[in-house]
């Protein structure tokens, strides 16, 4: 298969052979990785992020459960496997970060880094607010008893606060004790202290990680990726004594195989499995291209995707035996509440009913009387609907979870250790993503030569510190959802798409081969070569069209906490304000569009400097 | 004289019993949840136990009024049924009349912990049916907690900024005071080793081809 696009003067912009051979021996001003652990762990740790332990788990249960893993792992082979040893293996071949690379195999193609950057740029931003509030939790966690386990009092003292006594607990902790979350995105209220606080403290940490790149990030992942997977141990002794666990794990895993027929559960698929990697982010070509010649990427792209998805298994069956304790333990509190209306209304003596021969007690009263049965208004104790309660997201970590823990015995520290492990989650994957932040905004040129990289990684986190300031005012809950939905979906599967077809298409698969060869001692079998020319491009393409198509379908409404809202505490389902498909535009389609736009422009420019050189040359004579 | 006495008695318990209507006038309605309270060490419910909450209420009314003589015989229940639930009126000494319910319920307020006690029971296990506990505040400590580990991860990362910062600095000093003393120690012996110059060979880069990129 010949189709290459022509693709003139591509030798002269990148290292042949003998240049790399040198470039390895001599001792350069690149940075380098100390040893291989520390990459793999890098990678790693921006790989397995916050999405794996609050996206897969709710993927898995509400896609059919243990049937899940069946496209999850056939996409993970087919499309994560190639798309992870195409961004590898160009990173260590051309030794760049992102727009250094694309800008080598061609310079028109350079926009594609760019829309990297950008991409990266706006995910960072809301990214660090998570963390930001996972900080505020963190904090709070070292005092018993933790303060979301108590409602406040109202002013005469005889009862909780209406908002409180109507939801729960930790719904007025997070909505209006942590984000003070006002009732629609354009009502935008004050800033709010305490998360401009843990903002300040997330930047800052990040700032430190990374203020001397690799060299220093590098040494922070050994806490950063590790740690997590000691929290989920300790977590997956402690969940399994719980009472109930074994109902969540059931729940999770029974499979459900008519699922398989479901579109959408691919695509769903398809698409954690494009997240998850943190593909098109440009943070997996810097770090390989800190990487000796020949060091075998292709290895590590196999390892890498092994670890991913066990790692996803690992979390999602953990964070299933706390669910199933905290519906096992609501359920419990329905039926004891339910028996204790019964009780008092039907004046009968205590140990009458219990819970086994409830139902048989219900029935029968309900049949001899059943006015007043009715008037007691009994609640029906579904356990099913209970293990399927808001279990993604923002609202697993924050709600489900936090609940679960004020059960346990020894609360603080059990929430103490939840929360230091996100923290490690969220900022092994924050490394990657700062790495294609800063490295590409050095490329471009954008910095002055003369500064070193800690005024970089300064500069780079005030500026980001003050736009996150954006996430800060009351509505920041839902401009953080607005980036989640927009900023992170489109963009990355354009450029994902952009990148297949520009290294397969335009630098050459044979040359890539080859290159493999080069650098591991084999060429690519054909699995790969299928993949990387076929199946990954083909299968990213139905993604992207299918995502399109539903976005544009949908209406654009979104979930506030209103508390005047009818059916208060469910979110009410709100239309958005019409500029913001302004807001939109900038979040989805300037990333998506700067990679045309820019090989326009540079059409535009050589033409023009064309033009203007014969005149000149006139001129002189 | 005795018939006497013993007509006049059942004819107050009886008057007695007619003021104590549920759900009617000055009537509360208490209700006991003692096997949810203690589990296997649950007492029964018995007669004995229902004189100790008719002296427990008249302490509470004496407590309250400050010294009115209430007596046992004052607290008068009704309706008792096995959920362990019934109703109560309270009259003033020696007299038939009702205290009224609002009385009756501030005087409980006040001595709840001690009635509670006496059944070693708590609010929610003991309930006077429209009396509502007066619930304890939160514990909230005067510095936020939160405030204090934050202050202990900034305290660190700054001085893990500052530290990185000022440690190459540092460093570059102390080399160039011992190059100063290397270079007066070579002077002496006049001999420039091997050692000193092959290490640190500066990478001239003018030999390489860094700038691969074609014009724009």
């Amino acid at each position: 298969m010949r189709l290459v696009l022509p693709n003139p003067g591509l030798d002269l912009r990148i290292p042949n052979y003998e240049d790399l051979e040198k470039m390895e021996k001599e001792d350069g001003d690149r940075p380098k990785w100390d040893n291989k652990a520390q990459y793999i762990l890098t990678c790693v740790g921006f790989c397995v992020g916050i999405g794996n332990v609050w996206r897969f788990p709710y993927l898995c249960q509400t896609h059919g459960g243990g049937a899940f893993l069946i496209p999850y792992v056939i996409l993970l082979v087919l499309e994560g496997l190639p798309l992870l040893l195409l961004e590898f293996g160009i990173g260590q071949r051309l030794r760049k970060g992102s727009v250094g690379v694309w800008r080598a195999i061609n310079p028109y193609l350079t926009g594609v880094g760019i829309a990297s950057m950008l991409v990266s740029l706006l995910i960072g931003l809301y990214y660090n607010t998570l963390i930001a509030w996972i900080m505020w939790y963190l904090f709070n966690s070292f005092q018993g008893p933790l303060p979301w386990t108590q409602c406040p009092l109202n002013d005469n003292r005889t009862g909780f606060i209406s908002e409180c006594q109507q939801s729960s607990t930790v719904d007025y902790y997070f909505y209006r004790v942590t984000l003070n979350a006002s009732a629609s995105i354009t009502d935008s209220g004050g800033l709010q202290w305490p998360i401009v606080i843990c903002l300040l403290a997330a930047w800052t940490v990040i700032c430190i990680c990374y203020i001397r790149g690799i060299s220093t990030s590098g040494k922070a992942v050994y806490v950063t990726a590790l740690l997590p997977y000691v929290v989920l141990a300790i977590f997956l002794i402690r969940g399994l004594t719980l009472k109930g666990a074994m109902n969540g794990v059931k729940y999770l895993f029974t499979p459900d195989v008519d699922e398989l027929m479901n579109p959408t559960t691919w695509l769903d698929a398809g698409a954690q499995v494009f997240y998850a990697f943190s593909l098109a982010w440009g943070g997996l070509i810097s770090f390989s291209s800190y990487n000796p010649v020949h060091n075998n990427c292709m290895q590590d792209a196999v390892i890498l995707t092994i670890i991913t998805g066990l790692t996803s298994i690992y979390a999602a069956t953990v964070t299933y035996t706390v669910i199933g304790f905290r519906a096992t333990d609501k359920y419990d509190t329905c039926i004891s509440e339910n028996i204790r209306m019964l009780l008092n209304g039907f004046e009968l003596p205590e140990d009458s009913i219990t819970a086994s021969n409830y139902n048989a007690a219900l029935h029968h009263l309900n049949s001899s009387n059943p006015d007043t049965v009715f008037g007691l208004d009994i609640k029906t104790c579904d356990m099913q609907k209970l293990l399927s309660e808001g279990v993604e997201g923002t609202g697993l970590a924050f709600i489900v979870f936090t609940e679960a823990i004020t059960k346990m015995p020894g609360s603080p520290a059990w929430s103490v250790l939840f929360f230091i492990m996100l923290l490690c989650l969220g900022l092994s994957t924050l490394f990657g993503n700062i790495e294609g932040v800063v490295v590409p905004l050095k490329d471009l040129n954008l910095f002055p030569k003369k500064w070193p990289q800690e005024a970089l990684t300064g500069v780079t986190c005030l500026v980001s510190f003050i736009i996150c300031l954006l996430f800060a005012q009351q509505s920041g809950l839902y401009w953080l959802t607005l980036f989640d939905n927009f900023a992170g979906s489109i963009p990355l599967l354009t450029i994902g798409l952009t990148e297949m077809i520009a290294v397969v298409y335009i630098y050459g698969i044979d040359r890539f081969n080859e290159d493999i060869k080069f650098m591991i001692g084999k060429k690519p079998c054909i699995f790969w070569q299928i993949s990387l020319r076929f199946t990954s491009p083909l299968i990213l393409l139905v993604i992207l069209v299918f995502y399109l198509v539903t976005q544009a379908q949908q209406e654009l409404t979104y979930l506030v906490w209103d508390p005047d809202y009818d059916e208060f505490p469910t979110l009410a389902s709100v239309p958005y304000p019409s500029w913001i498909n302004v807001v939109i535009f900038v979040l989805a389609g300037i990333p998506s569009l700067v990679v045309p736009v820019y090989a326009l422009c540079r059409l535009v420019f050589v033409r023009c400097k064309k033009k203007m050189k014969p005149e000149k040359d006139i001129n002189q004579i | 004289m005795l018939e006497k006495i013993l007509l006049l008695l059942s004819l107050s318990l009886s008057v007695a019993e007619g003021l104590c209507k549920p759900g009617v006038g000055e009537a509360y309605k208490v209700r006991f949840s003692i096997k949810t309270a203690l589990g296997d060490q649950a007492y029964p419910w018995n007669k004995n136990e229902m004189f100790l909450f008719r002296a427990a209420l008249a302490f509470a009314m004496r407590d309250f009024t400050n010294g009115e003589e209430f007596g046992v015989s004052d607290i008068h229940p009704c309706n008792e049924t096995q959920r362990v639930s019934f109703w109560f009126v309270v009259t003033r000494p020696n007299t038939m009349d009702l205290v009224d319910k609002g009385t009756v319920e501030m005087a409980i307020k006040k001595s709840r912990n001690r009635i509670n006690g006496a059944f070693l029971l708590t609010d929610k296990t003991l309930e006077f049916d429209g009396i509502y506990p007066t619930l304890a505040a939160p514990v909230s400590p005067d510095t936020p907690p939160w405030l204090i580990v934050f202050g202990v991860v900034m305290g660190a990362v700054s001085v893990g900024i500052i530290a990185l910062l000022v440690y190459p600095l540092v460093q570059r000093k102390l080399k160039k005071n011992m190059d100063a003393d290397d270079e007066d120690s070579d002077e002496e012996t006049g001999v420039k080793t091997a050692e000193n110059g092959a290490n640190d060979g500066i990478y001239n880069s003018t030999f390489s081809d860094d700038e691969r990129f074609t014009q724009m």
